[in-house]
């Protein structure tokens, strides 16, 4: 059984409207490469163009914090729940 | 995105963007939009305001020039809006001083699709209010029209 990646509402454009996708990954990070290798609109919303997580990219496994865990290099096994939950920020100047 | 995007919202719930942005001035308020967006199934989309969740801004560090809504405070707007048969479809904040005018900071942290409302607030009294959705290149936000609605249509 792979793991899925919940896909967030305003992803979903980029990535055929679906809100879900599973993938046979051993890490978050490898999850997360084959989303954006399947969907590679995707990659300039959840990445900068030097490949680092955007700061305003949560991401959960099952319900765990990846921050809080080993990061992208987070181990994932088969039925796992990757989620990707936007936080919001922005500021007049 | 869809070209010449409009965002209906009715006069109340406009009034309590405004009213939202006095409260806290001089810092920025900051809060979700929740309503309906009729893309997947309507060929001429159409995106409604049919409720508000005010939300604290969790920028303490800054509040007068910048806001933040937490993972967790989004995974919440979302269950509020489902509660509702809703979904969120958007943000709105508030420029204290400043034009209601997207800042680079403002597209730095945007996420695609969403509506962004702002609502510029001199001097605690609230002026312009537009809304905005950041381009899929990420490298500008595009002007949303506003037009006020008496009832949802969606």
């Amino acid at each position: 059984m792979p793991v899925k990646v919940i896909i967030p509402t305003p992803l979903r454009p980029y990535a055929g409207k679906r809100d879900s996708a599973e993938f046979n990954a051993a890490t978050v990070g490898e999850a997360l490469s084959h989303l954006t290798t399947q969907y590679s609109d995707l990659r300039k919303h959840l990445f900068t163009d030097d490949g680092r997580l955007r700061s305003f990219v949560n991401v959960y496994v099952n319900d765990e914090d990846i921050r809080y865990l080993a990061k992208e290099n987070t181990a994932t096994k088969d039925g796992d729940t990757i989620s990707i939950i936007p936080s919001i920020a922005g500021g007049c100047c | 995105m869809a070209d010449e995007t409009t965002l209906w919202i009715s006069g109340q719930l406009a009034e309590r963007i405004r009213a939202h942005g006095t409260e806290a001035y001089p810092h920025e308020c900051c809060g979700a939009l929740l309503g309906r967006d009729s893309a997947a199934t309507d060929p001429n989309v159409m995106r409604e305001v049919l409720a508000l969740l005010p939300l604290v801004n969790r920028r303490d560090d800054s509040p007068r020039n910048r806001f933040s809504v937490t993972a967790e405070d989004v995974l919440d707007a979302d269950r509020a809006a489902q509660k509702q048969g809703l979904e969120v479809i958007g943000w709105y904040h508030s420029h204290p001083d400043h034009p209601a005018r997207p800042s680079q900071y403002d597209q730095d942290h945007a996420w695609p699709w969403y509506s962004y409302v702002i609502v510029s607030v001199e001097n605690g009294s609230p002026q312009q209010m537009t809304s905005w959705r950041l381009n899929d290149d990420r490298h500008a936000f595009s002007p949303e029209g506003i037009e006020i609605r008496h009832s949802a249509t969606v």
